[in-house]
């Protein structure tokens, strides 16, 4: 028994199956991206053991398919048990160890990537100073009190917590909120004066001026879910304070600038930039003789250094609309350290800083100030390093085995010629 | 005498090559239309002879480097596109009658009221039609050009897409026509001279205005009327033909200007650039049919910038001489008599040695003629080989052209030329249906912009599509030899075996390093190595794909015709992470969206497994190896050997 199980993961059968598998499997999952969107699909077909069919799938999706994880394992374990079985060091099998050595480490690098890596954004205009990045997919309810002009304390709960109907409460929180509902995406409607409105979704905040509704999550590349939740507050002897919203709309500087620009062309600057003021303006939960403000916005990551935009360049090509070069000045100040040093970041030139890595992502300009607008990519990936060897390696095996056998076979054939 | 003819044929092509690298001079009493044509100007972001400028146009136009003028008359009356681009930059009353539309879609034919066939008396092919034909129903295109713009490309039909299209090019046409001058000049010359005088009582009339004093009306509308017809100019977006170079009281580098930009600057009190008075001069001898002042015009301004502007003098003759040689057109003639050549020795193998060698050294012609195109190319754009869709289908083609002569080096049989000649001509077609889409020197947008990624990780990958193409190919000669005709013996199958197996374990170095150089690359700019993104995973299908071949070789799961099987595959694989991956219109990668282009790739693979259904057929079926014992299984020792 022990041996058909041995002789199942070191046969080149079964190298042959998985890679069959895999191509199948990489081909679906690239025309899945169509419909499914690049993230959700990545996720479903690469990030799984098992992909099984849904409702509402396309025709050629499979019941069940070994996914991404599976074939990543199993090719694993048959490099291993191959290798364990026939290794003997040779120079003939060199290249052969070698490549193989090579492919383990990318697989293995690529398995701690997958579990390890965390990517976030950080942007700011031209003169701020950020000693945070941002998620881009991942949302915070979170509740902020000032304790002096430099301090905040802040009480953040994961939006995936923010399920219609619970409950949820902190120590440090003179209050408790009850989740009313939550929408992964939604959209604002300002709720002009003269208008006939319906009734406001909460009765506190920024509700009096808008209104938010949910609408269908999206999967393109190029935009992102903003998600809304509306909360009763419960005091401390379980009388309720109020009910408020919380939006991502009414967190981001971004979106509402949007907002405003979007009002301007119907009517006018300065009233879109009241009306983007009732959007923006804070929301605040009196409790225990404190103020909080309450936000729905994405998840940080604060760094124990802090990063300063000094300038924007964004080129292009004369005469046309083709990006030539996107660069980012920075100050980098780490007081701890002792250090404070000016960085240029621009495409395929990213700052590399305490085990994050800063790219060069998106540019534009902030209309209104007029001064440039930045966003850096900010990934910790403590395997990024694996690649580089992985396919050096393989890279070297793969060329030792070729010529090995190329020599070889080349003096074969002169000794053929000779002797014909 | 016979032993020579290989070399005396292959000398003969290179000559011949070689002697199309030169400029036609101009003939002295008429204009000097490429001299004209080398003059430099700024378009699609790089400097470039208006000779380029006039080619990519007429190819977004119609498809065609030239221009047939009466395409309804028996006899054909050519234009060259500098020619063409004269007409329109000078004398647009002239070009308004040029049938440079091409128009297919017969419901866009209805909505325009255009003849839909051939008619001599309506001066219509039935496929091309003048901006005098189109004017008419101009308004009735903007209102469908408007609802088809409205949708997402993947949802418009093929009308709504032909639509856009043509509205594209109507777009090209206004910018082209006010590239020089304004659309409606007469005597530009001489309108220039009247609005130079027309700025100084008109500037002073507007102050006058201003602070409520009495003006003179005529002098202050005149100047409006010419500010306004050059700010239209300018907002068209053409091509910048005006160079500002350093001179005093300036603050800034040289710099190049719409002409339109150029005329609005004169009436803020800057002196005109010598390409504003030069060009007006040009436009009116021209218009005057006086060619002797329009040389000296032409000779006059290039004069001008011989001192300041050089470089761009030169790199813009480098690039016209290049259009004139048209390599890769000449490369595919050369290619196709080699493939002729090496399929006829195929005929007599035995007697006809001499046309092999012949095939070999008109093939090494063809290469030299494709390597200068390249390196040309690449001299031009300063960038490594490959740095779009066009120049990967040439780079591929190059590739597989040294991968089957060092085949052919090795066994001598014919196949290698083979392989080398259909591989090249293939890729090269493909590449001149890429290059429809007009300039194939396009700038590359930031995070392309690296010379050191472009020259490592595409040139390896696209060095992998080639061998994993030649493979496949060599495949094909195995399965369609072997079942059409008689002519595969067992030496040559064993041979295309090796051949086969050599070049996939290249393709599979190649298609690796070159896929995982591109994931450093990635991690570089955009801090993730291995995203999933289409383009990433065409790349590992071939990795794998390749891989899986190798291991099913060394685990004796293939033999001969499983392995020809397979590697045919392994085109239908390479097509897609070519040119599939681009008809997806998803992820980072995806720069270019082409649909006639699909229904071709749908073809070809269906082809391919055509041919591996072949391959499975049995043997009593094939006309080769008729009768001969066909080992059961490879011999044990053989799998671990390979």
């Amino acid at each position: 028994m022990t041996n058909a199980i041995w002789k199942f993961f070191t046969s080149l059968r079964l190298t042959v199956t998985l890679l069959g598998f895999g191509v199948v499997l990489v081909f679906l999952g690239t025309i899945a991206q169509v419909h499914e969107g690049l993230w959700d699909a990545q996720t479903r077909w690469f990030r799984h053991v098992l992909v099984v069919r849904e409702a509402g799938d396309p025709w050629w999706v499979p019941p069940i398919f070994p996914g991404g994880y599976l074939l990543g394992i199993l090719l694993l374990l048959n490099l291993f048990a191959a290798h364990i079985k026939r290794f003997k060091f040779t120079w003939r099998q060199a290249g052969i160890n070698l490549t193989h050595s090579g492919v383990i480490l990318l697989l293995v690098g690529q398995l701690v990537t997958d579990m390890l890596s965390r990517e976030s954004v950080m942007s700011f205009r031209e003169g701020e100073t950020r000693t945070f990045s941002e998620a881009s997919r991942e949302w915070e309810l979170s509740f902020i009190r000032s304790i002096d002009d430099k301090q905040d304390e802040v009480v953040a709960v994961p939006a995936p917590l923010l399920r219609d109907g619970v409950e949820l409460g902190d120590a440090k929180l003179p209050f408790r909120v009850r989740v009313k509902s939550y929408w992964p995406n939604s959209e604002p409607a300002f709720r002009a004066p003269m208008q006939k409105n319906d009734p406001p979704i909460s009765d506190k905040g920024i509700a009096k001026d808008w209104d938010f509704h949910a609408i269908p999550e999206t999967k393109k590349m190029d935009e992102r879910n903003n998600p809304t939740s509306i909360l009763e507050v419960v005091g401390a002897k379980g009388e309720s304070l109020g009910t408020w919203v919380a939006s991502a709309w009414a967190s981001d500087p971004m979106m509402i600038e949007g907002v405003k620009n979007a009002y301007t062309r119907t009517v006018g600057k300065e009233v879109a930039q009241s009306i983007a003021d009732k959007l923006a303006t804070p929301q605040e939960i009196e409790a225990g003789g404190l103020k909080w403000r309450v936000a729905l916005r994405p998840e940080r990551y604060y760094k124990d250094f802090s990063v300063t935009l000094l300038k924007t360049t964004h080129d292009k090509y004369p005469g046309t609309e083709i990006p030539k070069d996107f660069r980012s000045r920075v100050r980098l100040e780490n007081k701890s350290a002792g250090e404070s040093r000016e960085v240029e970041i621009w495409m395929n030139n990213p700052l590399r800083y305490q085990g994050l890595t800063f790219y060069q992502s998106t540019m534009g300009k902030d209309e209104m100030r007029d001064v440039g607008r930045s966003g850096l990519q900010v990934v910790r990936n403590p395997g990024w390093l694996t690649p580089y060897a992985g396919c050096l390696i393989v890279g070297l095996g793969m060329c030792w085995q070729f010529l090995y056998h190329l020599t070889g076979f080349i003096s074969k054939r002169r000794t053929t010629a000779a002797t014909a | 005498m016979i032993r020579r003819l290989p070399l005396l044929l292959a000398a003969v092509l290179a000559l011949w090559a070689a002697g199309s690298i030169r400029v036609p001079a101009d003939k002295p009493d008429t204009f000097a239309v490429n001299e004209w044509a080398r003059l430099p100007v700024v378009s699609n972001g790089r400097f470039q002879p208006l000779d380029s400028l006039a080619r990519n146009s007429l190819l977004q136009l119609r498809d065609k480097q030239t221009l047939n003028a009466e395409p309804w008359a028996d006899k054909a009356k050519m234009l060259t596109a500098a020619e063409w681009l004269m007409e329109m930059t000078m004398n647009p009353q002239l070009a308004d009658t040029r049938p440079v539309f091409r128009i297919d879609h017969p419901d866009l034919k209805g909505l325009l009221a255009l003849p839909l066939e051939k008619d001599a008396a309506a001066k219509s092919d039935g496929k091309h039609y003048s901006w005098q034909q189109l004017q008419p129903k101009l308004e009735a295109l903007q209102t469908e050009a408007k609802r088809a713009a409205a949708k997402d490309d993947a949802v418009r039909n093929p009308f709504e897409k032909a639509v856009m299209k043509l509205w594209g090019t109507v777009g090209l046409y206004m910018k082209l026509q006010n590239t020089l001058q304004p659309q409606n000049a007469q005597d530009w010359n001489a309108e220039l001279g009247r609005y130079f005088t027309s700025i100084e009582p008109g500037r002073a009339a507007a102050i006058a205005q201003n602070s409520g004093k009495d003006y003179d009306k005529a002098a202050l509308e005149a100047l409006m009327k010419d500010l306004q017809r050059f700010d239209a100019m300018g907002q068209l977006e053409g091509a910048l033909v005006v160079p500002v170079g350093k001179h005093e009281g300036h603050d800034h580098d040289e710099q190049w200007l719409r002409m339109g930009e150029a005329l609005m600057q004169i009436a803020r009190g800057e002196p005109p650039a010598p390409a504003v008075t030069g060009y007006a001069k040009m436009a009116s001898a021209y218009k005057a049919g006086n060619a002797p002042a329009f040389n000296e015009a032409v000779r006059d301004y290039r004069a001008s910038l011989a001192s300041e502007f050089g470089r761009q003098l030169n790199k813009t003759k480098s690039e016209q001489l290049f259009n004139f040689f048209e390599p890769f057109y000449k490369g595919m003639i050369i290619f196709t008599l080699a493939g002729l050549l090496a399929l006829a020795f195929w005929a007599r193998p035995a007697q006809w040695e001499v046309l092999r060698r012949a095939a070999v050294w008109v093939c090494i012609v063809g290469l030299a003629v494709h390597t200068s195109g390249l390196v040309w190319r690449m001299v031009l754009e300063g960038r490594p080989p490959v740095t779009n869709l066009y120049s990967s289908a040439i780079f591929i083609g190059w590739g597989a052209v040294i991968l089957g002569l060092v085949l052919e080096a090795f066994w001598k049989n014919g196949i290698g030329v083979v392989i080398s000649s259909v591989t090249a001509f293939i890729t090269l077609i493909i590449a001149h249906h890429l290059s429809l889409s007009g300039d194939t020197m396009e700038m590359m947008r930031a995070v392309l912009d690296t010379n050191f990624w472009l020259a490592t990780h595409v040139v390896i990958i696209t060095l992998g599509y080639s061998a994993t193409f030649v493979a496949g190919f060599l495949a094909i000669v195995f399965i369609v030899r072997g079942f059409f005709t008689s002519s595969l013996d067992q030496p040559t199958a064993k041979s295309l075996t090796k051949m086969v197996y050599g070049i996939l374990c290249f393709a599979t170095l190649f298609s690796f390093v070159g896929t995982v150089l591109g994931g450093i690359w990635a991690d570089q700019s955009w801090g993730r190595f291995w995203g999933w993104d289409a383009k990433e995973n065409g790349a590992l299908l071939i990795v794998l794909w390749n891989a899986l071949i190798l291991h099913a070789r060394w685990g004796g799961l293939v033999r001969e015709r499983g392995l020809m099987g397979l590697a045919i595959f392994g085109n239908v694989v390479t097509a897609w992470s070519w040119f599939g991956v681009n008809m997806l219109g998803i992820g980072l990668h995806s720069y270019g969206f082409m649909d006639q282009a699909f229904m071709w790739l749908m073809g070809f693979n269906a082809s391919q497994v055509l041919l591996i259904l072949l391959a499975c057929l049995p043997l009593r079926l094939w006309r080769s190896f008729r009768g001969l014992p066909v080992p059961a299984t490879l011999p044990k020792g053989a799998a671990a050997a390979a």
